[in-house]
C-alpha cells in the first residue's frame, strides 16, 4: 500500500485512484489539500474559468408514493387522500412559465403511484411534446423502474417507449446510496443497486444521456461512499453516458431517520474526493439547494465546475426543513465573484 | 510544505511568510485581488497551523446590548433607533439584573456588553452596569464597549480617557471587544458614519486602553464602499497599533449585512470575499496572535470552512444575536456549546473551549 503522500502525488498525477485508495485519502488527507487535488483536476479537464448552470424547473407530476423511503418528507402514502397528480392545466402553466423566464429544460419526477400506467406517463410525455419546444430531463431509475415492474416490460423496453413518447435524458435520482444494505435501510421498497445502475446502462445503451447522483449523510459508512461511486465509475467506462455528478447531503428535518446534519466542510471533502475519484466524469455540480450559496460558491473551488439548476420550483428539499432561494442574477453573482464566467448550459452542458 | 499555486503572485508571498518576513501593502493587494482561493487559503492555513496547530477555539459567552438608542445613526446600521421610535429600548439597571439572573443557570465565561450612544443615560449608568454585572456574575470576565463609547462616555464624564478608563476598570471592566473601527478611514468615515469618531481618535482610544492595561479586539467591516486598498491600509495600521502596545487579542473581520440600512441596495458579501478577509488577516496581522470567524456575520458553515483559511476561533454561544439580525442575518442567534463543538470536530479540528484570554476552561464531565 502506498504512503498517504505517495496518494497524493498519484492524484495529483491524475492518475486513477483505487476504491481503498480513495477511501484513505479522504480519511486522511488535510482539507486543503483535498481541496488542492480536486481544484487542480477540474482546471485540467476544463482549463477555461467557465461555471455552468441550466435554467430549469422542477414539476413533480405527483407526489404519492409506495417507496416509503426513510429520508423523505415529501412523499403522500396512496389512499390518504394528502396525494395529488398534477392537471394539465397546472403542468401547462409551469412549463410556459419555464420558458418565459428562459428555460430550456423541465426536470420532471414524481413518486412511484401505483394508480398511474405506463400509459400515463407516455400520455403526459406525448402532451407537454406537442405543446412545448422543451427539454424534458424526466423520470429517475427508481420510477423507470417501477414503470417496468408495474407494467410487465423489461427496463430495456419502457426506456425504449419513454424515449419514442418524448422523454430525452435521464436524472440521476433515486440513487442514494448504491449498496443495497444501506438502501434496503433508508428505502425498502426502491429498486436494488442493480436495477437503478441497469435503467442507468439501458438508457445510455440507447443514447440516451443522464447524471449521476448520491446521497450521504444518512446510515452509510464511509466505505459505501466508495463502493457508491466505484459503481457509477465503472459504468461509465463501460458506457460513457453520464453527464455529470452530483453529490448531496441528506436533510433530516421531517424525515424518519435521526441523525446529525453533514456540516458543509464534510460536503466538501466528499464533493472534492468525487472529483479526483471519477476521473471520467467530465462534470461535478455543486448543491446550493442542500448547502446554500456560501458553501456552493465554496464548493467552485473544491472540484464542481456547475452550479446546478436556478430551480425556478423545489419541493422536494424544502419539504425537509432546508429553504435556499437562488434566483438566476445571484447565481450569475455568484460565480463571477468568485471569479468565474457564467454560463447557461443545456442539459448536455453544450454552453448555450 | 511545498505549495503549487494556480496564480504565480502567491509563489512571493508564500516564501516571505515561510521566512517570516512581514507581508507589504503590495502584497495585501495581491491577496485581495487573487482568484486563487485553495493557494492563499493553504498559505493562511500553513501560518494558522503553526500557531495553533490543530486546535480551534470557542467561548461560552453572552450578548447584552443594553440599548439600542444611539446618536450617531451610521449609515451601515440597522440596529439604532432614535429615541421615541418604535422598536427602541433601552435596559434599567434592574432590567439587566433581572437578566442576569434568568440567565445564570448558563455557565459562561464571559459578558459580551455594547449598546448605542443614549444621551439619556448618565455616566453612572455605565458604572452601575459593568458593577451590577460583576456582582451577579463575579467570575465572568465583562468583555464591554468599543472605542466609540469610551470616547462619548469620557466627555459625557467630563474625565480625562485615562480617568474614564480607569474608572471603568474598577468598576469591572476587563477586556474590550474590537467593534466601532469600521474601515480606519477618514473617506469611508464621511460617507457612512460622519458623527462617529474617525480613525485618530480611535487609535488614541486605543492605545490609552491598551496602556491601562485592557487588551482588546480589533475588526474591519468589509462589503460596503471600501476599496481593496482601504482595507490592506486598514489592516496595516492595525499592525503598526500592535507592534507599539500589544494590546490586540484577536482580529474579527466583519461582513456587512445590509438589509434595513441606508446601504440596502448593496449585495450580501460572497463566500469567496468572507474567506479572503479570514486569509487577508491571518496574513497582513504577523503580531496577532488569533483570527475569528465569526459565525453569525458569515454563516456557521462558512465560519467552520474558514477554520482552514486562517482563522482559529469560532467566537462564542453568544445566546441571543440582536445587532446583525436586525440587518438580516440568516444564521442562528445562538449556538449551544455542543453545536459548537460539533462544528469544529466535523472539519477536523480540536474544539478548545477557552476564556477571554484563551486560556482553556475545563469543565466537569467535557
Amino acid at each position: 500500500m502506498n504512503t498517504l503522500h505517495q496518494l497524493i502525488e498519484k492524484a495529483g498525477r491524475h492518475q486513477r485512484l483505487e476504491k481503498d485508495e480513495a477511501l484513505r485519502l479522504y480519511r486522511e488527507a488535510d482539507f486543503m489539500t483535498l481541496a488542492h487535488l480536486a481544484n487542480q483536476r477540474r482546471f485540467f479537464l476544463h482549463p477555461e474559468p467557465v461555471v455552468t448552470y441550466v435554467v430549469d424547473r422542477n414539476i413533480n407530476y405527483t407526489n404519492i408514493c409506495v417507496s416509503g423511503c426513510r429520508f423523505c418528507a415529501f412523499f403522500e402514502p396512496p389512499g390518504k387522500g394528502k396525494g395529488y397528480v398534477i392537471s394539465r392545466q397546472a403542468l401547462h402553466e409551469k412549463i410556459r412559465e419555464t420558458l418565459d423566464l428562459g428555460g430550456t429544460q423541465i426536470l420532471l419526477q414524481g413518486g412511484m403511484n401505483p394508480d398511474l400506467t405506463l400509459d400515463y406517463y407516455t400520455d403526459l410525455l406525448r402532451d407537454i411534446k406537442q405543446h412545448f419546444d422543451i427539454h424534458i430531463h424526466g423520470f429517475s431509475p427508481p420510477e423507470i423502474d417501477f414503470m417496468a415492474k408495474t407494467s410487465g416490460l423489461s427496463i430495456a423496453e419502457t426506456i425504449a417507449i419513454l424515449k419514442e413518447s418524448g422523454l430525452s435524458s435521464i436524472p440521476g435520482g433515486g440513487a442514494e446510496i448504491l449498496c443495497d444494505e444501506i438502501r434496503q435501510q433508508v428505502s425498502p421498497n426502491k429498486c436494488l443497486s442493480s436495477e437503478w445502475l441497469e435503467v442507468m446502462r439501458q438508457a445510455h445503451l440507447q443514447g440516451m444521456r443522464s447524471s449521476a447522483t448520491m446521497m450521504f449523510g444518512h446510515l452509510e459508512e464511509d466505505v459505501h461512499i466508495f463502493e457508491h461511486m466505484d459503481k457509477i465509475r465503472s459504468l461509465q467506462d463501460e458506457t460513457k453516458g453520464f453527464t455529470a455528478f452530483i453529490p448531496w447531503t441528506f436533510q433530516p428535518d421531517n424525515t424518519k431517520i435521526a441523525v446529525k446534519k453533514k456540516t458543509g466542510a464534510e460536503y466538501l471533502r466528499v464533493l472534492a474526493m468525487s472529483r479526483i475519484f471519477l476521473d471520467n466524469v467530465d462534470n461535478i455540480q455543486a448543491s446550493w439547494v442542500t448547502q446554500g450559496d456560501k458553501i456552493a460558491q465554496t464548493a467552485l473551488f473544491f472540484g464542481a465546475n456547475d452550479l446546478g439548476s436556478t430551480m425556478i420550483e423545489e419541493n422536494v428539499v424544502a419539504s425537509a426543513g432546508v429553504d435556499f432561494m437562488l434566483p438566476r442574477e445571484e447565481l450569475v453573482r455568484l460565480i463571477q465573484t468568485a471569479g468565474f464566467e457564467p454560463r447557461q448550459r443545456d442539459c448536455y452542458y453544450h454552453l448555450l | 510544505m511545498h505549495i503549487s499555486f494556480m496564480d504565480e503572485r502567491l509563489e512571493a508571498i508564500y516564501s516571505k511568510v515561510l521566512k517570516n518576513s512581514r507581508l507589504s501593502k503590495e502584497d495585501g493587494i495581491i491577496i485581495y485581488e487573487t482568484h486563487d482561493l485553495i493557494g492563499l487559503g493553504r498559505i493562511a492555513n500553513h501560518v494558522r497551523r503553526s500557531l495553533h496547530g490543530n486546535q480551534a477555539f470557542y467561548i461560552y459567552n453572552e450578548h447584552l446590548n443594553y440599548t439600542n438608542i444611539c446618536k450617531n445613526r451610521c449609515r451601515f446600521c440597522a440596529y439604532a433607533k432614535d429615541r421615541g421610535e418604535d422598536a427602541a429600548y433601552v435596559f434599567s439597571i434592574e432590567d439587566i439584573e433581572k437578566r442576569l439572573v434568568m440567565h445564570l443557570s448558563e455557565p459562561i465565561t464571559e459578558m459580551h456588553v455594547v449598546g448605542g450612544l443614549n444621551e439619556a443615560l448618565g455616566f453612572d449608568y455605565y458604572i452601575d452596569l459593568l458593577k451590577t454585572i460583576r456582582k451577579i456574575r463575579p467570575r465572568v470576565t465583562i468583555k464591554a464597549f468599543t472605542c466609540v463609547e469610551i470616547d462619548y462616555l469620557s466627555n459625557l464624564a467630563g474625565l480625562s480617557l485615562e480617568e474614564t478608563i480607569a474608572r471603568l476598570k474598577d468598576a469591572g471592566l476587563a477586556m474590550m471587544p474590537g467593534g466601532g473601527a469600521e474601515v480606519l478611514n477618514s473617506r469611508i468615515q464621511k460617507a457612512l458614519f460622519p458623527r462617529k469618531i474617525g480613525h485618530e481618535r480611535w487609535f488614541e482610544i486605543v492605545k490609552a486602553v491598551h496602556k491601562a492595561g485592557i487588551k482588546t479586539n480589533a475588526t474591519m467591516l468589509y462589503g460596503h464602499i471600501e476599496t481593496i486598498e482601504e482595507r490592506v491600509d486598514h489592516l496595516i495600521s492595525l499592525r503598526e497599533v500592535q507592534d507599539e502596545t500589544h494590546g490586540f487579542s484577536a482580529f474579527v473581520p466583519l461582513a456587512f449585512h445590509s438589509k434595513n440600512t441606508e446601504l440596502s441596495h448593496l449585495p450580501p458579501t460572497t463566500a469567496m470575499d468572507d474567506l479572503k478577509n479570514v486569509a487577508a488577516a491571518r496574513l497582513m496581522l504577523d503580531n496577532f496572535e488569533h483570527i475569528k470567524a465569526y459565525w453569525v456575520m458569515i454563516g456557521e458553515s462558512l465560519a467552520q470552512i474558514a477554520l482552514n483559511f486562517g482563522a482559529d476561533d469560532l467566537d462564542g454561544t453568544i445566546m441571543e444575536e440582536r445587532i446583525t439580525h436586525t440587518a438580516g442575518a440568516t444564521s442562528a442567534k445562538g449556538l449551544t456549546r455542543t453545536q459548537m463543538k460539533d462544528l469544529i470536530f466535523a472539519a477536523g479540528f480540536q474544539p478548545v473551549e477557552r476564556d477571554s484570554f484563551y486560556n482553556p476552561v475545563h469543565r466537569m464531565g467535557s
